[in-house]
């Protein structure tokens, strides 16, 4: 088998020559100065946001950016270096919103329902994990698709119909513990010009849990079980014969993606003070993570970082500049209509298929040939 | 050698494959059993003959997506769009031939429905062709990549179709004769249900036939058995494929505009919500098998009607107990494909 570009060094081989960083990224550094230099770039701004940045939007963008990063990134174990395409990512996501969301609402807002909420919904996403990986990944892996889709579109019905118990279409709003409120406030004098109130400590929550959770993921990537992942999705039969239980595998993967899915619910949650079908289970948030990954490069969990980060900005700044556009060709038949704002998944959609085709390692890919 | 001389007037002894009654038993089966559960024998005739409209329909929209997966070992996750795109064609002829449907003449209803149903497929057909073309055929081979780029290829169309027709909900009425329901003492049947099964069984006998007795349904057949064998035999395969592509989504087309009128309205979203039945339908079918596929749409239908009525908040996750339940039972689906 030649290596795939994707494959970084041999965790050996570089460790010995590896400081606190090197630890800390389980030794797949980037491997190119310009995407380095990029995921700094993102990490600084990220880090910072509420000191560079005034106004509730863009801390609302880099906290999104921070959770659908952890929720790329265990989409891409399962895709990119497990090979098997799950379509029930956001109903393990959702699962953790509802988890937060239903233990804060109706028992009460202190951290003790946080935990019981996040280990109940840590404990149903790996049962539902386990139940669909045994009944589906034992035939073929492309059942697996199949069914999780189905699945996945029975919890969307389900969580929009069981009203009583999710709040049905409206959703769940709910209190944070005091320490999260607004109103709170760590120190009486603003720091930096800023005040440390509790939506910054919020802020950092999710920022602080979204990269352990990451770097965690590349430890996992980066172990010899994941090696063992990827050694599956180049040949399935060979890793089999070498006597690897792929099955087994692959279904421990799908329950460490599914937990890692629920995390990022739980703090989309806690960040947002809501939960409803439509922030968490939405079909649509499914198309959006396949588009992040795929773009950003599958089996790289950089991309998951590029990925998110370029979508959730173009998300929030492409539909001006396209309204600009629209606006600007208005008269001719059907042009301002394929660039009208609303159709920013279009041109979206055209990339990831030009991707599949073109840059299978998407943006990373892309950049690390660029520069060995 | 010589037993076989001594009888030279035996063709009749050629090894038949038996036929797997076990899963066909199972729909009337489970139509006795829903009896005693609705009590009322006139409410279990309407349900089931809802089911058996509804299971018509999904069959038409599954029955391709069944024989492309079976002939080329491809997956289409875009099938979906199809329907859809089906379904926004009819505005087509409804637009200009908006009085037709005003009519009270069934002759004029049911021939609007007809040249619906032509015009949906021969824009499907060509929308597949292009599909195969740009989409599906740089992937042959690669299950991974196929899932990704048709989803790819259902995220442009869908967006495509929102760019043309606009992106609100269309209503589109059923024709004046097709509306109400045939009243047989207590036994309610909606026509259009009615004529939905016909169809479906038109559709499901006309495959039947042209993969059972003609040239190129044994070629089908053989190509699904083994495609390398039928190609070193000197057919094209691929032109094969082509076309059963190219059939297939017609077909998704044809429910695509059965669907649309069911729901009396339109959505480039339609295709998507359908294809989750769907793809449980082949699955449970066997995944490349069109009798396993046509069996399946019933029973997934009947079920979802007789659980509908019985316990709605079940009905909802009745498909995947269905699934679960016949993958516990034969986990390669009802009718398992020989190769796969």
């Amino acid at each position: 088998m030649s290596t795939s570009p994707a494959l970084p060094l041999a965790f050996d081989e570089t460790r010995r020559r590896g400081g606190i960083l090197t630890g800390l990224l389980s030794s797949d550094l980037p491997r190119s100065r310009a995407l380095s230099l990029i995921l700094l770039a993102i990490f600084v701004l990220l880090a910072a946001t509420p000191f560079l940045f005034s106004g509730s939007q863009p801390v609302g963008t880099a906290a999104k950016i921070c959770v659908f990063i952890v929720l790329v990134a265990s989409y891409d174990l399962l895709l990119g270096y497990s090979g098997i395409v799950s379509f029930a990512h956001t109903m393990f996501f959702g699962i953790g919103g509802y988890g937060i969301a239903i233990a804060l609402e109706r028992v009460s807002p202190t951290w003790g329902s946080v935990a019981i909420g996040l280990a109940s919904a840590l404990a149903l996403s790996a049962v539902l994990a386990i139940a669909i990986g045994l009944l589906s990944l034992r035939v073929r892996a492309i059942f697996f698709s199949m069914i999780t889709l189905a699945v996945a579109s029975a919890a969307a019905v389900l969580a929009s119909q069981l009203s009583d118990i999710t709040g049905g279409e409206d959703g769940l709003s709910f209190q944070l513990p005091p320490a999260l409120r607004p109103a709170f406030r760590l120190f009486s004098e603003p720091v930096f010009g800023t005040m440390i109130n509790g939506r910054l400590l919020a802020y950092y929550l999710v920022f602080v849990v979204s990269l352990i959770v990451f770097l965690l993921l590349l430890r996992i990537v980066n172990s010899p079980f994941g090696r063992v992942l990827q050694a599956i999705r180049e040949n399935e039969f060979r890793a089999e014969a070498l006597g690897y239980r792929v099955v087994a595998y692959r279904t421990v993967a799908s329950v460490i993606s599914a937990l890692a899915a629920t995390i990022a619910g739980a703090l989309m949650a806690l960040w947002l003070r809501y939960n409803g079908p439509d922030t968490t289970l939405s079909f649509a948030i499914m198309i959006d993570i396949l588009l992040m990954v795929v773009i950003g490069g599958m089996g790289t969990m950089y991309g998951a970082v590029i990925g998110a980060a370029v979508f959730v900005l173009a998300q929030s700044y492409l539909q001006v500049l396209m309204g600009a556009g629209s606006a600007a060709l208005a008269g001719i038949p059907l042009l301002p209509n394929l660039i009208h704002p609303d159709r920013w998944l279009l041109w979206l959609g055209a990339l990831f298929i030009i991707s599949v085709y073109a840059f299978p390692g998407g943006i990373v890919g892309r950049l690390r040939q660029g520069k060995p | 050698m010589s037993d076989m001389a001594a009888q030279p007037s035996a063709p009749a002894e050629l090894p038949r494959t038996k036929t797997d009654w076990l899963p066909l038993l199972l729909v009337p089966a489970l139509a006795l059993l829903a009896l005693p559960f609705v009590g009322n024998p006139s409410t279990w005739v309407t349900l089931t003959v809802a089911g058996l409209a509804m299971g018509m329909m999904i069959f038409l929209m599954a029955s391709g997506l069944t024989l492309v997966f079976g002939l080329m070992d491809i997956i289409n996750f875009g099938h979906g769009v199809f329907i859809s795109l089906g379904a926004y064609a009819t505005l087509l002829v409804l637009s200009p031939l908006a009085g037709w449907a005003l009519s009270d003449s069934i002759g004029l209803n049911l021939a609007l429905l007809g040249l619906c149903i032509l015009v949906a497929m021969t824009v499907t057909a060509l929308a597949g062709a292009v599909f195969e073309r740009v989409i599906v055929r740089p992937v042959y081979g690669s299950h991974l990549k196929q899932i990704l780029v048709t989803m790819g290829g259902l995220i442009v169309t869908e967006q495509l179709i929102h760019a043309i027709w606009g992106a609100s909900p269309i209503p589109i009425p059923l024709p004046q004769s097709l509306r109400g329901a045939f009243v047989l003492g207590d036994i309610v049947m909606e026509r259009y249900r009615v004529i939905a099964v016909v169809i479906g069984l038109v559709v499901f006998l006309g495959m039947q036939l042209i993969l059972n007795r003609t040239r190129i349904g044994l070629l089908i057949r053989a190509g699904v058995e083994n495609p390398e064998m039928v190609e070193a035999l000197g057919y094209r395969i691929r032109r094969l494929f082509v076309s059963v592509f190219i059939a297939g989504s017609a077909l998704a087309g044809l429910g695509g505009v059965m669907w649309a009128f069911y729901r009396q309205t339109l959505t480039a979203g339609m295709g998507m919500e359908v294809m989750v039945l769907v793809f449980i339908v082949i699955i449970i079918g066997g995944l490349g098998s069109v009798g396993g596929c046509f069996v399946g749409s019933i029973l997934v239908a009947l079920v979802a009607n007789y659980v509908g009525f019985i316990e709605p908040k079940l009905a909802l996750i009745s498909n995947i107990l269905v699934m679960a339940l016949v993958l516990i039972w034969r986990p390669q689906g009802l009718f398992p494909v020989a190769r796969r």
